[in-house]
């Protein structure tokens, strides 16, 4: 029997989504379900002067219109937490409706609820909001002089300022060379196909049920508790397929618990689904930001001090940056380092996770400015990188517990042709199109939760196995994974084994965001599989009527669902023989993974990987297309092939998009984005799609967790948009320090 | 959405008879546009007449090289319809480069003629627009205009019209038949659609319950050599940045003649007729064609974020002049739209191969 992990086993959920079988939170049928609506501030910054319902209240199958006036409040001031704890996760440390202060346009000021959506809809357009507005800020340019230096960002969980290391103004100032580059980045927003939902509904014993599109069910279940002032065994998350997320469901939004107010107000369950236009004010995004970097090198191309500063935009709640500057402050074995974030308040909802928090954006700064400096000095990008590797951690000096980067560096240049490439820019042509290439490095660190992630595994008289752990699938494959992890760790073909999420009435798993959701589940689900199979495996040992009575359990392997001598395989009994003969109906085995956190390892814990793109310019129109990308990445032990792939793929994708097509856009007057839906906020479509070329480099980790899997959600967009750009240079000669760069840059 | 009554009609007769009879009336056709604009509270229509049953489908070629097409022809069906294809190929071009499979599917052809602005103030129903709602300001003017136009603008409105086929209809000097209360009209292209001016809110010359029958396309034998080119920021499935319809006759190298009209940039459909003035009788070179785009644009005014489409609008009019006559310096391997004979776009699959954005 060949291992199951690894193999590119098709999705097993892949007929029910197929099918529509599976059912998302916006598709859970209860009786006398009522929909809700909210709806928004219109303007940025003020107050609610006036509210006038009448005619919603009288439109046709309105049943409730809430407002600050009359909706219950909530019991608890809400604290931004990252959900990866495994605690409390709510988005921002404000909650709307409880008062008549504006303070992000699109904050909820009302719930409309009817029996049928459309009618919610139309009775939402009928509440009548009077304001008095205020000044706003929705622009970093517009508060830059009120700029400050947060003690913490990130919910408390990262400092402000990043370790400094030696000098770097004293090395900067003795370089043989310096840059000192600017990026500006647009506001960028997750956009998963499923728009946020959740279907709230109570029973008459105070208890409440949640269907909602989360990352962790858990996470909603905790987060909505608190707010309700409710013990979180009155509180049941249900969560089985959720149509991705990537950060806009990692935390947990007010519309939950708005669900939640509204379905007790009204004794009905409610449904609250949010709009496409809704997504982009509701549940946080990438911030606008710009971020310096100032390099020293010698003409060898070596670093003597980098600087890496950011500047964004957050709410007027919380200290919220993505992580902009950790990847890029250990990418490279600079001796000095400084770098730190400053924040703007603004009038806008909190900033959130958006797929490769910060090292999308940090790692795009960082590999532009390497870009340049390879220039600068007439060093191949790549040799360059290679002069600058780090061995170990630049900043705590610990060894890592595995990097593969120069693998990959090495295998991603051979699968590109890296090596015959002529650096000199705006050579190449293809007709009107003007040809470069470029390539970057991708890092993203290993998180992982800092609470203990449980699965359960329970065997079958028949043989057969159910495993379970309380997340929930959002299109990540988890689902099949988990399975192949659970089959290998019994000892059994994937076929007799099911594993089941979804419920926060199973054992308790932390969100999965941070890329850490694959290593987090699949160290408890293997650990309560081992433990599974070692408690059968005594169990035979100790029974006269078992053929392995007497062995060393250490000496007796299971294959394909039977228990033999690893020595004389002939020597065994299958799990059943075991079990019938035993009478025993089922066995079942707790599995607890207590993770390593980074500050108690004796290694630094990192992902790497190398993006290589060919990018080809309409040498008059600007227009750009992508040709060619190749990564090569090393995420560890890899479950799936097939879903990390896609995974992969997925990540590499979206860096196109940000690197030439996505942004959100803030009309300063309005206080309102002026692009909030899919024809304007412009996403890659397939015909953008160029040829794709992916590989994974395995890399043995022992540290990071029991299985070696450092995760893949998020290092294929690392770099990506970075060696887009690089392509871009190289095509034209024009260095556009920008995202999204568009065809104006390039006129 | 609001509450709306719906009934379906069977003859032109009842559908106009219907919708004259009730100012708060449309026509649906496709529905592509105008349900979402009745969910979004931008329409405000009360009652919606389905002319889908309406025998207004037919594609048919004229005497002498035109074709007739009936307003209810799908959009897919006319990119596909052999006499387009051979004599209007930037009419199936315009088409296959617009909107999405499923949506050419559903719109009609006069719905397209029809269909509002994607301005995003006009799409707010919070926002000032004139468009929307006369004398309350024009948000773009100062707001975010990248998509907005450049040519054809008020202190009014800036909004950029959005069909691409329109833009191929306007270089060819289509007709426009219509069916109204007052009986029938033909309408030239040109002036079917309205430059804002003081009145946004107008943006066709059509009477409450004026229904738009047919398209006429007089013959053009020159346009069997037509393209369509659109520039834009994705391949597919979005709307033009800027877009030319070119046709031209050569004769020993010396423009005999062009028609050349441009999209994407103006707030209706542009026939470039400055810059055909240049051409015509000039040498078909990329000084001439350099002029001749320069020309068109010489009045062109951008609000900001769109100062760049004005440039960008010059290079697409050079750009689909050099392709149309053949520079051999052109590679047209990826991204062009150039679609091969049966319209499925480049063999390589380079290109969009189910192109699509209007």
């Amino acid at each position: 029997m060949s291992p199951a992990i690894g193999a590119a086993l098709d999705r097993v959920d892949g007929r029910a989504k197929v099918t529509g079988a599976a059912r998302y939170s916006g598709e859970i049928s209860l009786p006398n379900l009522s929909h809700a609506v909210l709806v928004g501030a219109r303007i940025p910054s003020g107050r609610i002067i006036g509210i006038d319902c009448r005619e919603a209240m009288v439109a046709d199958g309105v049943l409730a219109v809430l407002t600050h006036l009359d909706l219950d409040r909530v019991a608890a001031t809400p604290k931004l937490f990252p959900s990866l704890a495994g605690l409390t996760a709510h988005g921002q440390s404000f909650f709307p409706m409880q008062d008549d202060v504006v303070h992000y346009a699109g904050q909820p000021v009302a719930i409309v609820l009817a029996d049928t959506l459309e009618r919610a809809e139309h009775a939402a357009t009928l509440v009548q909001v009077t304001y008095a507005e205020t000044p706003s800020v929705t622009l970093l340019d517009a508060g830059r002089d009120r700029a400050y230096e947060p003690e913490k960002i990130f919910g408390g969980l990262v400092p402000g300022r990043n370790p400094t290391r030696g000098d770097p103004e004293a090395a900067l100032r003795d370089a043989e060379l310096n840059l000192d580059l600017t990026y500006r980045f647009a506001v960028n927003h997750q956009n998963p196909l499923e728009p946020s939902t959740t279907t709230a509904a109570w029973d008459d014993n105070d208890r409440l049920t949640v269907y909602d599109s989360t990352q962790g069910p858990t996470a909603t279940q905790l987060s909505v508790a608190e707010l309700l002032g409710l013990p979180p065994i009155n509180v049941r998350v249900v969560s089985h397929y959720v149509g991705g997320s990537f950060g806009a469901k990692a935390l947990i939004w007010p519309h939950v618990t708005l669900a939640a107010l509204a379905a007790r107000r009204i004794g009905r369950p409610v449904r609250l689904a949010l709009s496409r236009d809704q997504m982009f004010h509701s549940c946080g995004h990438r911030e606008e930001q710009e971020q310096r970097i100032r390099i020293g090198a010698g003409r060898d191309g070596r670093l003597t001090a980098l600087t890496h500063d950011k500047i964004s935009l957050t709410s007027h709640f919380d200290d919220w940056a993505e992580t902009s500057l950790e990847s890029a402050a250990i990418a490279y074995a600079s001796p000095t380092y400084a770098g730190g974030y400053r924040l703007v308040r603004g009038n806008i909802i909190t900033p959130t996770f958006t797929r490769g928090p910060g090292e999308a954006t940090g790692m795009f700064a960082l590999e532009s400015a390497m870009d340049e400096l390879a220039y600068l000095t007439g060093i191949d990008p790549l040799e360059l990188r290679l002069r600058n590797h780090a061995d170990n951690d630049p900043d705590t000096g610990k060894p890592w517990s595995s990097k593969g980067l120069k693998e990959c560096y090495q295998r991603g240049a051979e699968l590109f042709g890296w090596s015959d490439r002529d650096p000199e820019p705006g050579t190449r042509r293809d007709g009107q199109w003007l040809i470069g290439t470029g390539m970057a490095t991708a890092a993203y660190p290993v998180a992982a939760p800092i609470s203990p992630q449980r699965a359960r595994a329970r065997m079958y008289g028949d043989g057969s196995a159910v495993v379970e752990a309380g997340i929930s699938e959002f299109g990540t494959g988890a689902l099949t994974a988990m399975t192949q992890v659970a089959a290998d760790g019994l000892g059994l073909p994937v076929h007799r084994v099911r594993f089941v999420g979804g419920t926060t009435d199973l054992p308790n798993i932390a969100a999965a965001v941070g890329s850490a959701g694959s290593g987090a589940t699949s160290s408890a689900v293997h650990l309560a599989c081992v433990q599974l199979r070692d408690q059968l495996i005594r169990h035979a040992v100790a029974d006269q009527g078992s053929p392995l009575h007497g062995a060393d359990p250490d000496t007796v392997v299971v294959r394909d669902g039977r228990m033999c001598r690893r020595d004389s395989p002939e020597v065994g009994e299958t799990y059943h023989e075991l079990l019938d003969r035993n009478h025993m109906p089922d066995v079942e085995a707790l599995g607890t993974w207590m993770p390593v956190l980074p500050m108690g390892s004796d290694h630094a814990m990192h992902t790497f990987g190398a993006q290589f793109a060919e990018v080809a310019v309409d040498a008059d129109l600007g227009r750009i297309r992508v040709r060619r990308l190749v990564g090569v990445f090393a995420p560890g032990r890899v479950l799936n092939r097939k879903t990390a792939h896609s995974q992969l793929m997925g990540g590499m994708l979206w860096g196109l998009g940000q690197a030439l097509l996505e942004a959100t856009r803030m009309d300063p007057h309005t206080g309102r984005y002026a692009n909030e839906n899919l024809a304007d906020y412009l996403v890659p479509v397939n015909a953008d799609a160029p040829d794709v070329t992916i590989e994974t480099i395995e890399v043995p980790d022992s540290v990071v967790n029991p299985l070696g899997v450092k995760g893949v959600g998020e290092i294929g967009i690392v770099g990506t948009s970075a060696a887009i750009a690089n392509a871009v240079h190289h095509a034209t000669g024009r260095r556009i320090r920008e995202l999204p760069i568009t065809l104006e840059h390039l006129l | 959405m609001r509450p709306v009554s719906y009934s379906r009609v069977a003859d032109v007769a009842t559908a106009i008879g219907t919708v004259a009879a009730d100012p708060g009336s449309a026509f649906l056709a496709g529905g592509t546009t105008e349900v979402d604009l009745q969910r979004i509270h931008v329409s405000r229509s009360r009652r919606l007449v389905d002319i889908n049953d309406l025998p207004l489908r037919q594609i048919e070629e004229l005497p002498g090289g035109g074709v007739r097409i009936g307003a209810l022809a799908r959009m897919s069906d006319v990119a596909q319809a052999l006499p387009i294809r051979r004599r209007f190929p930037m009419i199936s071009q315009a088409l296959l480069l617009g909107a999405s499979p499923q949506l050419r599917n559903m719109a009609s052809i006069g719905g397209n003629l029809m269909q509002r602005v994607r301005c995003g103030y006009f799409r707010d129903v919070v926002a000032p627009c004139n468009k929307r709602e006369p004398r309350t300001g024009c948000s773009a003017l100062h707001g975010v205009n990248r998509g907005h136009a450049v040519l054809g603008t008020s202190e009014h409105c800036i909004a950029t019209h959005p069909s691409d086929v329109g833009v191929a209809f306007m270089a060819l000097d289509a007709v426009v038949l219509t069916q109204g209360p007052g009986g029938q009209r033909q309408i030239a292209i040109d002036d079917f659609y309205l430059v804002p001016g003081d009145r946004p809110d107008r943006e066709h010359p059509l009477a409450h319950g004026e229904l738009v029958v047919a398209i006429e396309v007089p013959p053009t034998p020159m346009a069997s050599t037509s393209l369509y080119l659109k520039v834009r920021d994705r391949e597919s499935y979005e709307f033009a940045l800027a877009s030319a319809a070119v046709a031209i006759s050569l004769h020993d190298g010396t423009i005999d003649d062009v028609r050349l009209a441009l999209g994407g940039i103006a707030t209706k459909p542009w026939r470039a007729r400055r810059a055909e003035s240049v051409l015509t009788g000039a040498p078909a070179t990329p000084e001439t064609f350099t002029s001749a785009a320069e020309a068109e644009l010489a009045d062109a005014i951008g609000h900001g974020m769109n100062d760049f489409k004005i440039e960008l609008a010059r290079r697409t009019v050079v750009r689909a002049l050099r392709m149309v006559t053949g520079d051999p310096q052109l590679h047209d391997g990826m991204a062009e739209g150039l679609l091969s004979e049966d319209g499925s776009g480049p063999a390589d699959g380079s290109g969009p191969a189910d192109g699509s954005g209007s």
